[in-house]
């Protein structure tokens, strides 16, 4: 513990961090807010504690005779080899442990892949590098939306101090009723990434081509963070997962909330709006969607540069042709269907104004759903 | 051969042209030296980058290029051709042969590996970046999401992989034709016994992982689809394969490990290894099972749940001959007269510090709970404590084990003494704690992390750079010993050694066992 703490103390020196936001140390896995949760909490602290135990053991006579059978304390070696007994013991007690072992783990897996019975489905698509997800609905029309890492870069270079969820915050939340079997329809648009929430108690990859399915029930509200856990590419770490877990009433309620956002957002589609407020709703855009790609001042980076681009100042066809559809074989998606008319037309006349682009250009709502039907 | 009792040739014709296994030993050693020092210092990068959290030295696409790079150097490139060097060196000398059975093709197996190591590191200079999907390369990330440096990787792979294969077709021939007369396969030391059977998941596997990225190649440049789920070929199909190289590859890692540590504990315990046969069918146990346990990596992809069954079993059996290895080493120390020079020390620690990840390889084999660590830094602890406290302790053990045998010089005591402390503490100041974040929830291979894992992540890298520092006293106590060591003449050098090379004298002559020894018909294996 000493070492520990000397390290730590260094490490205060050296870190411009404060240290009070690094208080707690969560130093094993958590027991989380599911049945299922809590079964396999058990099994690893079970299976833990077997592996303890014989390790006390076997540390325990290899200190022993470290301890007492030294050539330096004058002690004689033995010279006993081979002893069927022993061996034969020592093959057939782990088997049998193991047997112990694997009783449980059979049943626990049966439950984890039990995914019939569900009352809410919900697709999630795991994108580079976002999720998306759809509530699918049999009555009306399926409610969906993105889900884009809410830390701004400041925080991420430093240059900013980092808030109490750092990494682990969304713009727009997974929201799901608690007391309810939900089950999650997981795939890919890209490569392979993996859905992973430690609470609920689900992992699971996410593979361009399958489903595969994974359930959970919560038993109670909160919210709920975690992660993408296969390595997708650069952003592979900033990609992160938040479930709000709600009463059903409240799930409902949210629910028509997000049903009469959509048809507003296609009411505002046919309003026109100003350069300003274009290029407000861009830049805001712009920073959650392609800064990661295109830098910060249109520089470039994964991407090309957008600052005195040949699309972003030529035909406005090519430009929003490029934000919808994406290039095929490049790291450049197509957003038409992740963005709102108003947010597509919004970040190309930012694009096309920003960065020195200064083209005056304006393309309004109406543009872009004109363009996508083509 | 030419004419016999002739010296090395001189300058760098000897180096070049050799088909000395002395020399070549030699030289896998060295190249497999340089590789654990590139290797790390792609860790002290990637570890100098997770010192604290946000985004401070590198980019993330690059801290990916880094931890690929990583593990495809310490494992390809330290670590296997380290335990080829150790083959070349002592196997002839162990089983009383004049020289490796092929001895032109033992040449050329090494002296492809340097381009291909080249090849490799030179896509770091190349647009768009060294290869940074992971030492697993998972498609299709590794296929259309991939730079085109990827070509290279492949041809790489390549490389090493006709490398791998031939050393091992070598080493099988040379056990199977050149044991001197009453050298039987049961008398045979342990070192031989595991590399044998290590020898044959190398022939077996190597190839798969050759199909593997010749896949690749032909999705990336001709037109095919067999990983590409647009193309009505499967992602999954690419981690089946990977990992039907990948799990043997594993246990090609760790038993010729396993074969030092049967040498060691019994010289310093000065008592013969308790259970020679069970050792033996012990290892053959857990080659034959490496061959179907593979979907352990892959809990997660969705498998039916029969096949997760099937896996799951299959897997915590190998907890079995793993137990019996170690139950063996222990009772072969339990009423030795144990001295712990560094080759001991690095045996114990070796055993303890595999033991730990015996136990978490356990943990991870339970396939509802790998549901919470998989992916996680969990494993990344897991596999550290088998690959470097048990691989690479094991080769250290070793070098301080037959290094005075080799140079005739004894190396400095105290500071390999002084090198054991300083890394069993950084290696574990490094390690121990990812057990805990990966258990709170910090995944592998990120580049960044969330505030609550910042104090262990700082640890770890404080422990690294400890762990990292201390092969600097490795490589000088080395060389030191090489140029200026104090010489032993005696031919036993160890007092408890036991086995042929030791009955050479020390230095063994550049020819060695020209004429086969007589071996006495006792049991006297090591
Ligand atoms: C008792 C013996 C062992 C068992 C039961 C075991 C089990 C496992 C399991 C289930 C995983 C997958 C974890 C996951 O990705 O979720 C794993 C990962 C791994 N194990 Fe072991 N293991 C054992 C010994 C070893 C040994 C001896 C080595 C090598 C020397 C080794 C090297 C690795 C590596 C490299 C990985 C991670 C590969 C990757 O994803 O990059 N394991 N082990
Ligand atoms: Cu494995």
């Amino acid at each position: 513990m000493s070492i520990k703490k000397s390290l730590m103390t260094a490490g205060a020196a050296l870190s411009a961090l404060p240290m009070s936001v690094l208080a707690q140390n969560q130093v094993n896995m958590s027991p989380g807010v599911t049945r299922v949760g809590a079964e396999i909490y058990d099994l690893h602290m079970l299976i833990m504690i077997i592996c303890i135990v014989i390790g006390i053991g076997v540390f325990g006579v290899m200190l022993y005779s470290i301890v007492y059978h030294r050539k330096s304390k004058g002690f004689e070696p033995s010279q006993f080899h081979e002893s069927t007994k022993v061996e034969i013991a020592w093959t057939v007690v782990p088997f049998l442990i193991l047997i112990g072992m694997a009783v449980p783990a059979t049943s626990t897996l049966l439950e984890v892949y039990d995914n019939d019975d569900a009352e809410l489905d919900i697709l999630v698509t795991g994108h580079q590098w976002k999720w998306r997800y759809e509530y699918l609905n049999a009555e009306g029309e399926n409610v969906s939306f993105f889900s884009n890492l809410a830390t701004p870069q400041e925080e991420i270079y430093n240059s900013e101090a980092k808030g109490e969820h750092y990494l682990l915050e969304v713009d727009e939340p997974l929201v799901i009723p608690i007391d309810t079997k939900v089950r999650f329809l997981i795939t890919a648009n890209d490569v392979i990434h993996s859905w992973w929430v430690p609470e609920i108690a689900v992992k699971r990859d996410a593979i361009p081509g399958f489903i595969n399915e994974a359930w959970s029930k919560v038993d109670q509200e909160g919210i709920y963070r975690g992660q993408c856990t296969e390595l997708c590419g650069s952003y592979h770490g900033f990609m992160p997962i938040v479930v709000h877990a709600v009463t059903q009433d409240e799930f409902q309620g949210w629910m028509s909330a997000k049903r009469a956002d959509k048809a507003a957002q296609v009411a505002a589609s046919s309003v026109d709006l100003s350069l300003d407020a274009l290029m407000s709703e861009g830049e805001a855009v712009y920073q959650t969607q392609c800064l990661a790609c295109h830098g910060a001042q249109g520089e470039g980076g994964v991407g090309k540069a957008i600052s005195g681009s040949s699309i972003a100042m030529g035909d406005i066809g090519v430009h929003l042709d490029v934000g919808i559809k994406g290039v095929a074989g490049t790291a450049m998606q197509a957003f038409g269907a992740q963005l709102t008319d108003v947010e597509m037309a919004a970040v190309i006349t930012y694009q096309r104004n920003a960065f020195g682009n200064n083209t005056g250009d304006v393309v309004q709502p109406s543009d872009v759903a004109l363009h996508k039907q083509g | 051969m030419g004419d016999h009792h002739h010296g090395p040739a001189k300058g760098l014709s000897r180096w070049l042209f050799t088909t000395n296994h002395k020399d070549i030993g030699t030289m896998y050693l060295w190249f497999s030296f340089a590789m654990f020092i590139l290797g790390g210092t792609f860790a002290m990068i990637i570890r100098a980058e997770l010192f604290q959290p946000g985004m401070q030295l590198v980019e993330p696409g690059f801290f990916n290029q880094m931890t690929t790079l990583h593990g495809l150097v310490m494992v390809f490139g330290a670590i296997m051709p380290s335990f080829v060097g150790l083959a070349n060196w002592l196997i002839p000398m162990m089983i009383g042969a004049p020289d490796m059975a092929l001895p032109r093709m033992n040449n050329w197996s090494f002296w492809i590996l340097p381009p291909g190591f080249l090849m490799l590191a030179s896509t770091l200079f190349m647009e768009g970046g060294a290869p940074a999907f992971g030492w697993t390369f998972y498609a299709p990330l590794s296929t259309t999401y991939a730079a085109p440096s990827v070509t290279f990787f492949i041809f790489s792979i390549h490389v090493l992989g006709v490398s791998s294969i031939m050393g091992s077709i070598n080493i099988i021939a040379t056990i199977m034709n050149m044991r001197a007369p009453g050298m039987t396969y049961m008398k045979m030391p342990l070192f031989v016994w595991t590399w044998f059977i290590t020898a044959f998941l190398l022939v077996a596997v190597m190839p798969v992982l050759a199909g593997a990225v010749t896949m690749m190649l032909m999705d990336i440049h001709f037109g095919t689809s067999f990983f590409s789920a647009a193309g009505g070929g499967d992602p999954v199909l690419f981690q089946h394969i990977f990992w039907f190289f990948g799990h043997p590859e594993v246990y090609i890692i760790i038993l010729p490990a396993f074969g030092v540590v049967s040498q060691v504990i019994p010289a310093f315990s000065r008592k013969p290894l308790f259970g020679y046969a069970s050792m033996v069918y012990a290892t053959a146990a857990i080659a034959i099972l490496s061959f179907v346990v593979w979907a352990h990596h892959m809990y997660t992809v969705g498998m039916p749940v029969a096949g997760e069954l099937f896996f799951m079993y299959a897997t915590m059996l190998i907890a079995v001959p793993t137990g019996v290895k170690v139950f063996n080493w222990v009772s072969t120390m339990w009423r030795g007269a144990l001295s712990f020079e560094t080759p001991m020390l690095f045996s114990i620690g070796f055993l303890v510090l595999f033991t730990i990840g015996g136990f978490t390889g356990l943990m991870l084999s339970i396939a509802p709970a790998d549901f919470q660590y998989h992916d996680t830094y969990f494993v990344v602890a897991h596999f550290h404590y088998v690959m470097v406290a048990g691989a690479v302790f094991s080769m250290t053990s070793a070098v301080y084990f037959w290094l005075p045998k080799w140079t005739g010089r004894m190396y400095n005591e105290t500071m390999g003494k002084v090198h054991f402390w300083i890394s069993f503490v950084g290696f574990n100041v490094t390690f121990f704690p990812q057990h805990f974040v990966g258990l709170a929830g910090m995944p592998r291979r990120v580049p960044d992390y969330a505030l609550q894992f910042a104090d262990f992540n700082m640890m770890s890298s404080i422990g690294a750079f400890v762990y990292g520092a201390s092969q600097i006293l490795f490589l000088y106590n080395v060389i030191a010993t090489i140029v200026a060591g104090e010489r032993v003449s005696d031919e036993q050098v160890w007092d408890g050694a036991e086995g042929l090379e030791w009955t050479l004298p020390t230095p063994p002559p550049y020819h060695t066992f020209e004429v086969p020894p007589q071996i006495e018909a006792s049991p006297a294996h090591g």
